[in-house]
Formats: structure tokens, sequence, C-alpha cells
């Protein structure tokens, strides 16, 4: 199967600010190169300050690399025009960690769901507001929250918001940076649960960035986990829990494992 | 009861007695954001509160510094720290407890800190304002405390501006502020929230060790059940602003018997889940939303969403039963 998204050799330096030494820069991604496949999952895990969110924003287009490729349907998307971009962001969404800050505040749901459908210009305004129903519907909320603003939602609704005006432009695929995060631990399982449904029902492929081994492993087939920019140790995600000796992944799962042992030794008392 | 550590002693500390908040409403009416709260801390005992976005836990916290905002109002019940009752203080007094006797841990350490006062100084702060008057004592304090929350590079942090130091140095910081008049009892109100995983280790084995060496207690308030296993004490769980259960941590989280709180745990996926689970595998949900807090509900406040509802449930409140040794769940499963 040709993956859905190929990206070689990725370099994303920022400029440092001020003078002299100040003004070093930084590397934030440095020659970071992975696949994904149509309907399979990639979670990139780190801590913050190791370049997962910046490869988000360099795959949705949002930020200029600084070198290397991304490959998307038969073209490197970061040598691209502003101009042939817009041909391409539809099918390269993004969602983010906050949804109370992506989304804005004075607009009602189906305005919000429905805007990209009117910057790219492609629909008649009768079909929009039905084709963001039928988004709505596709995330689990009914046609009542139409016409609701994101203050009236509770944090997993804002979120299913959030993904459905993601998919309204019917993308190839979805870059999910931390959009479990924020959101209660009985909600992180319901979007959890959706997210799989949706890439079983569309054949979406994900990025996921997170610093949570643990969801990683549930949601992704595949993980790379990122220190200082780099990746350092890639792989299925079973193995890479049981079997890895990287030092960045024990470090990540020693975090997640201090819970596992202490339940074992409360269970053992 | 066996669950509890050595250190800790059964001389409680804090004694919360039916507890209601009450926040007003543009429209009128009221919005009970806790009703009856009860439960008690024992000298250098970490009681963690788990709770959901609207459960309470964070009013919990500001009002049992009395700091809740203008449109919130204690309506009932008693906080009793150290025999006296922080709910009926007078501004003088409660000035002289706080940060003393109390004291209070917020979730996001960048935003507490004053970011142009450096760190030494706002630490010595606390004490100028309670014990130590001369600034040559003061500040020798205030190293002797960072040396408590760091493990180096005392001299480097004291002169340092809050921007210089990471999240979770800002959060030593804060830290050390709250621990610098060694009060009886800190409040730490989802304190490792917004640091990576293994700074959020680093900082509750921290809470740890100033528990063990100075015999402070902790009320540590979060949503995430994942953190308690190996660090609380006791665990109180809040559900729609009551006490849905409370008991050892080993009971709460590894043999709960409230409906909601085996809910919220299989909401958890587990570290090597993978194999066992299934990867991509359904994960259990809690169905429905929380109520609202703004009618009084005749039953229990879980009902609606309960698996395991009873006929009784829509219009009996459940009280509160002793299920186990210092084991208690608010469910008519138990009190019927």
């Amino acid at each position: 199967m040709e993956p859905v998204i190929r990206v070689e050799k990725l370099v994303k330096r920022y400029a440092g600010r001020g003078l002299g030494r100040r003004s070093a820069g930084f590397t934030a991604v440095d020659s970071v190169s992975f696949s994904i496949l149509p309907g399979s999952t990639l979670a990139l895990v780190g801590e913050s300050g190791s370049g997962k969110s910046s490869i988000g924003l360099c795959l949705s287009c949002l930020e200029q690399v600084t070198s290397g490729q991304i490959w998307f349907e038969g073209r490197d998307v970061a040598a691209l025009a502003d101009k042939e971009l817009r041909a391409v962001r539809p099918k390269l969404q993004m969602v983010f960690q906050d949804p109370a800050a992506s989304l804005n505040p004075r607009w009602a749901v189906r305005e919000i769901v429905a805007e990209p459908l009117l910057v790219q210009g492609r629909v008649a305004r009768d079909d929009r507001a039905e084709r963001a129903a039928q988004g709505l519907e596709r995330v689990g909320l009914g046609a009542e929250y139409l016409e609701r603003r994101p203050a009236e939602l509770s944090g997993g609704q804002r979120q299913r918001v959030a993904i459905a005006r993601a998919l309204i432009l019917e993308p190839k695929l979805l870059i999910l940076d931390e959009v479990l995060s924020a959101l209660d631990v009985s909600i992180q399982a319901q979007i959890a649960n959706l997210l799989v449904e949706l890439q079983r029902a569309l054949g979406l492929a994900y990025l996921f960035i997170t610093h949570d081994l643990r969801i990683a492993a549930y949601l992704a087939d595949e993980v790379a986990v990122m220190d200082r920019g780099k990746i350092v140790e890639q792989g299925e995600a079973e193995k890479i829990l049981r079997s890895s000796e990287c030092a960045e992944t024990q470090r990540l799962l020693g975090a997640a494992r201090v819970e596992r042992e202490s339940v074992d030794a409360v269970r053992q008392r | 009861m066996n669950g509890t550590r050595g250190k800790t002693d059964l001389r409680r500390v804090l004694e919360v007695r039916d507890l209601c908040v009450g926040y007003g409403r543009r429209g009128g009416g009221v919005w009970r954001a806790l009703s009856g709260v009860s439960f008690g801390v024992g000298a250098g005992e970490i009681l963690a509160v788990l709770g959901e976005s609207g459960s309470g836990k964070t009013t919990l916290a500001t009002a049992m510094l009395r700091l809740l905002p203008g449109n919130g109002r204690i309506t009932g019940g008693e906080i009793l720290l150290e025999g006296r009752d922080l709910a009926r203080m007078d501004a003088v007094e409660l000035r002289r407890v706080r940060g003393s006797a109390v004291s209070i841990i917020f979730q996001e350490p960048s935003l507490a800190l004053h970011p142009t006062i450096k760190v030494g100084e706002q630490i010595g702060e606390v004490l100028r304002a309670h014990a130590t008057r001369n600034k040559r004592e003061r500040s020798e304090r205030v190293r002797e405390i960072l040396a408590k929350v760091f493990s180096g590079d005392i001299e480097r942090i004291f002169s340092s501006y809050p921007h210089e130091l990471s999240g979770g140095q800002q959060q030593r910081v804060l830290i050390a502020q709250a621990i610098a008049c060694e009060p009886a009892l800190v409040i730490a109100d989802e304190p490792t929230a917004s640091l990576d995983p293994t700074t959020q280790s680093e900082i509750l084995v921290l809470f740890r060790s100033l528990r063990d060496a100075l015999g402070i207690a902790f009320i540590f308030i979060t949503h995430n059940p994942a953190l308690l296993a190996g660090f609380a004490d006791r665990v109180l769980v809040l559900y729609a602003g009551k006490v849905a259960e409370a008991g050892a941590t080993r009971d709460v989280l590894f043999a709960p018997r409230h409906p909601y709180t085996q809910a919220l745990l299989k909401c958890v996926p587990q570290v090597e889940p993978a194999g066992a689970v299934g990867r991509k595998s359904p994960l259990p949900v809690i169905a429905g939303a929380p109520p609202s807090l703004g009618v009084l509900s005749q039953g229990c406040v879980f009902e609606p969403r309960c698996e395991e509802r009873m006929e009784i449930c829509p219009v009996r409140e459940p009280m509160s039963a002793v299920v186990g040794e210092g084991h208690e769940v608010a469910c008519l499963k138990f009190s019927a």
C-alpha cells in the first residue's frame, strides 16, 4: 500500500531572537523521516520541547520547513507555493489541544463547522448548512447543537466540533495535536473511541501527537519516540512498550509505569 | 486503619463538616457547587480529591481558604482547621492563618509567580508576612527552604526570575512558598496538570518526601486517577458537588464500590493494554453528562448515568454508608 504521506529528512529551524549569542536559533526538528499508511495511526510521543508539535505544524503547511521533503499525492508539499497549497491544505487537517481556544467564541457551531467550505468557496450556502449538520452527526452531535455557541458546550462536545470542522473538507490525514490532554478522563475515552470509529469508517490516516505513552499505545499502529528534535525510536506500538532499550522511551515509560508498579505493590500488601 | 502509613497519626488537622457552597447566578438562582461535603485529614496524611470538571474540586480548594470568587458563598457547614472554624473567621484572623497554618498551591505556576521579582524574594515575602522580620535571617531561611525542594543550584534559583526557570522548577518554587512557614496543611489544586509526565512524577515524589520529613498534610486535588496509586494515603471521589466514595487509596482504586468510581476507573487505558484489551478496541465510557447543579435533585445525582440504578434511586438521596474499614460509599446499594 502507498503511504498517505511520506516525510523525508525534515528539518525545522527557528531563527533566534536578539543579537549575538542569542541569535543562534534553535533546531526544533532535526532530520526526521517517517510515513503513514491509509487508515493507520502514527503516534509521535515526547516531552514538551521535543519537536513533535513543530512536525505537526509543518505537515499541515502552517509552518515553512527549513529543509527536507513532505511527499503527499505525488508532490513535495514543502516546496509548493502558497497558491498551490490552497488545493492541498483541505486534505491535511489539524485538530488542536484546547478546543476552547481554537473555536471562535462568537460563532454558532453551524458557522464554525461550515467555515472551511466557505473559505474553499466550493459549496453553495444552502448546502453548507446541510453539510454542517451531517458533519456534526458524524461526530455524535445532533442538529440541536447547530445554533449553540462554544461556551454552551462541554469540553468533550467542543472537541467533537473541532473534529467535525477538520473533517468537513474530507481530508486524507488528520494531525491530532494533544487532542485528548485537556479533557477529563471519562471524556478522553469517548473521544478516543470516536477517533477509532472515524478512522475505520473513513479510512483516515492519523498523526497523533501526545506526551502520553499509554494513549499512544492504545490508539497507534506505530509509535515514534522523539527527543530533542530527533526520532530516537520507532516501531510497532506493542514492541516499543514491551522491549524498548532506548533511554528516552524508558524514561517516558517509567513515568507511566510508576503507577503500574505501585499498583502491584499495593496489591501484594 | 491498616491502609495508612506509619507517619500518619490519628490527630485530625482538618475536619470539614457538611460543607455547602453556592454560586449566585446572573439570572437569579443558585448553582450548588458543593452540597454536604464532609471529610477529615490526619496529620501528615496525603488525601487525594478526585473529580472531573464541574465536580466541585476547585471550589472545595478555594472555599477551604475562603478564596471563593465574589458570587461564591459558603452556605453551610464548618471547616475546622486544628479546631478553629475557617468558615467563620474574620479577615484579620484569616490573614494570620493563610500561609502559616494552611497554604495553597495553584495549577499554573507561571501565573502564580510575580514575573519581575526574583524568586528568593517572593519566598521571603511569606516569611516577612508571618515570621521573620530581619532581612538577613530571612534570606538565610529562604535558602534553607529552597534546599528542601531543590537538590542543588540553590544560589542560582534564589536570584532567578520566574521566566528563567522551567515549569517544574517554578512549581518547586511555589511549593517552597507553601511550606515556608511549615503549615500543618497544604492544599494543592492540580499542581502537576501542566507538567510533563516525568516532571510530574518528580513533583509527586517531592510531596511525599516533604510529608515524611516535615509531617505536613496534603490535600491533592486532581482529575487523573492514574497519579494516585503509589502516592496518596486516602482518596475522596467527588461527583456533582457530593462525596461519592472515600477510603484508603488501595480500597478506592482497586476495590471501588460506587458505580461512578467503578465506571471512571474503567475509562483509564492501562500501560500495557495492547495485548490485553486490544488496540483500538472500544474503551468503556460513562454515558451521558453530569447533572446541572442549578436544579435541586431529589435522588442520587449519579442516577441518570448509572448502570446499576434501582427503582428507589431517582427519589431518595443516598447517605454515606460504611462498606469497610474507613471506606464509605454514598450509594443506595449499600445504605438501603
